[in-house]
């Protein structure tokens, strides 16, 4: 379902070599090194298939979808048409139940601001919010899936409460029960940890939830490039997705809403091919994925997201895991034996990811010599203040992988971390 | 094994302001201040000043941040204390510049002393936010904002 099946095998070196000559930009060099981009969880790179499909789009097909009767109109439709059902399907999802957005945050703000107008509409009275309903989001959320439910709670007058998170950064599942209520309207989590890494145990927040009869929301920006995805066996009711964050470009992201759900919600975006009827005085609007897809879309983006989704459905999304894992502990392994290094978060399943903090040196300066070896890797708070404040830090390292991601490259890296200490001076 | 790039951003000298940096006080009669943040790190300093006639007699700063940020509000309170308001906004101005030029314009040795141990922050794009953060919250604590 969600977890890495234990049967599939990693990648072999050989596979890896093929994938990364499919990468164009892993063979540039960085400050005289061959780049090792580790900074996969903030972007991916993309693939010649996608960049291809993108441009093969532009090149031959471009022109409006969902209007106009000539031949290009209707080759481009279709294959717009087929971009979704590629998408829905690599996440679990049917077609209809897909709407493109630019990105995860664009989905999330879409569905607080749907929420937000069905509560100040008679029309929609099951989705009202109001005070003394409570929206729930956890500790470890990206600014991203924090920002909107607090803006929503503003707005409507909800309150905003959270799931802590432990000293290891794991969720309080054991205040479950006490946090989401009742009054619970929306519970909003993330899948995996962007920060940590970790893989949350969504089946129990989803079971939780729904006992109390509020909607999930899944962040699955970092699971949908790196775990199998499955979002009808989840059960969640809404979930978002960043393609640039798994081989596609920028500027195209999906949102998920369980079917009779999307069709119970308002519109965020209104104007043209989102309708049915309109007058001088009022409009009617089609149902979901249209509904919510007001404007041109990003055609071209659509159907490159689905030639990522069907690049990494070729490798199998479970050896994606696999390798995933691997990366994982290949830099947890290394990481544990330098010297004044303290990795976030708890061991357990991860995607191949990991923040640490390096004793007495600033992340910018620990970022700052990496790079001078051709080393990418994120620095700062990765959009996510509130845990940094909880795990008592405000900036930190973190390396991410993908499918190109060799051990070569990890073990490059984790010599250039075990240098950095004595670089700057910093002995303890 | 590093680079003489690496090597000229962080020139001994500003390890040593980060380590043990100058101005780190608390002013009792400050004549302004500023509390300035890079949101894209986190990186925060208070910086005070007093102002006595038309000079700053005093700067005092507190924060935390990478070692360019911690070394450059070290450098200058050195460099700022005792200097006349007037002179002070043109140093602010020249040391802008010379952040901005991405490695074109040399800060002028005569006027920045040590300070030159700064020259190699403008190469590096992504790091001039954190050289100007506390001359930044220097300008606005003249400005009285």
């Amino acid at each position: 379902m969600t977890s890495t099946t234990p049967t599939a095998h990693t990648l072999t070196p050989a596979e890896i070599e093929t994938i990364r000559g499919d990468f164009p930009i892993l063979g540039v060099e960085v400050n005289g090194h061959p780049l090792v981009y580790l900074d996969s969880g903030a972007t991916s790179q993309k693939p010649v298939a996608v960049l291809d499909a993108e441009r093969n789009f532009t090149v031959r097909r471009n022109s409006a979808v969902h209007r106009g009767a000539h031949t290009l109109a209707a080759e481009a439709t279709e294959e717009f048409e087929d971009a979704r059902e590629t998408v829905a399907r690599f996440v679990g999802a049917d077609a209809d139940e897909i709407v493109w957005t630019s990105n995860a945050t664009e989905g999330l703000n879409l569905l607080a601001y749907a929420l937000s107008n069905a509560s100040f509409s008679p029309d929609f009275a099951s989705l009202k919010l109001s005070v003394g309903d409570e929206i729930v989001v956890t500790e470890q959320e990206h600014h991203a899936n924090l920002i909107p439910w607090q803006q929503l709670a503003l707005r409507t007058g909800a309150t905003l409460r959270f799931i802590p998170v432990d000293d290891d950064g794991r969720l309080r599942l054991d205040l479950l029960d006490e946090i989401v209520t009742e009054r619970a309207r929306v519970v909003a989590v993330t899948h995996v940890s962007n920060v940590l890494g970790t893989i949350n145990p969504v089946a129990d927040i989803v079971a939780r939830a729904h006992q109390v009869g509020a909607i999930v929301v899944l962040d699955a920006c970092q699971s949908a490039p790196h775990l199998p995805l499955d979002l009808h066996a989840l059960d969640v009711d809404f979930a978002v997705f960043s393609g640039h964050k798994m081989l596609a470009p920028t500027g195209i992201g999906g949102f998920y809403g369980r079917r009779a759900l999307l069709n119970a919600l308002p519109p965020f975006l209104t104007g043209g091919s989102m309708i049915t009827t309109v007058t001088m005085e009022a409009a009617q609007f089609l149902p979901a994925p249209q509904r919510f897809e007001a404007g041109t879309q990003r055609v071209a983006q659509s159907i490159a997201l689905a030639a990522a989704a069907d690049y990494l459905s070729a490798i199998g999304m479970d050896r994606v895991a696999a390798h995933g894992s691997h990366v994982s502990r290949r830099l947890l392994d290394g990481l544990a034996t330098i010297d004044g290094i303290r990795v976030l978060g708890a061991q357990g399943e991860r995607v191949g990811l990991a923040s640490f903090d390096v004793a007495g040196i600033h992340a910018h300066d620990v970022g700052q010599f990496l790079d001078d070896r051709g080393i990418a890797v994120r620095v700062g708070h990765h959009c996510a203040q509130p845990l940094h404040r909880r795990l008592g830090l405000t900036a930190t390292t973190r390396a991410s992988g993908s499918i190109y991601t060799t051990d070569d490259e990890i073990d490059l890296f984790l010599q250039a971390v075990s240098d950095v200490r004595g670089f700057f001076g910093v002995t303890s | 094994m590093s680079s003489d790039e690496l090597n000229g951003l962080y020139q001994q000298l500003i390890l040593d302001h980060a380590k043990s940096p100058h101005g780190r006080v608390t002013l009792e009669h400050p004549t302004g201040s500023s509390h300035q943040l890079n949101p894209t790190c986190g990186d925060e300093i208070t910086l005070s000043i007093q102002v006595d006639a038309d000079t700053v007699a005093h700067v005092g700063w507190e924060g935390h941040g990478c070692t360019i940020s911690q070394s450059s509000a070290s450098l200058l309170s050195t460099l700022i204390e005792g200097r006349e308001v007037d002179d002070t906004r043109l140093l602010l101005e020249e040391f802008r510049t010379a952040m901005r030029s991405r490695g074109a314009i040399e800060l002028d040795e005569e006027r920045f002393e040590d300070a030159i141990a700064l020259n190699g922050v403008s190469r590096y794009v992504a790091r001039v936010k954190c050289a100007m953060l506390a001359w930044v919250a220097l300008e606005h604590a003249l400005d009285g904002k």
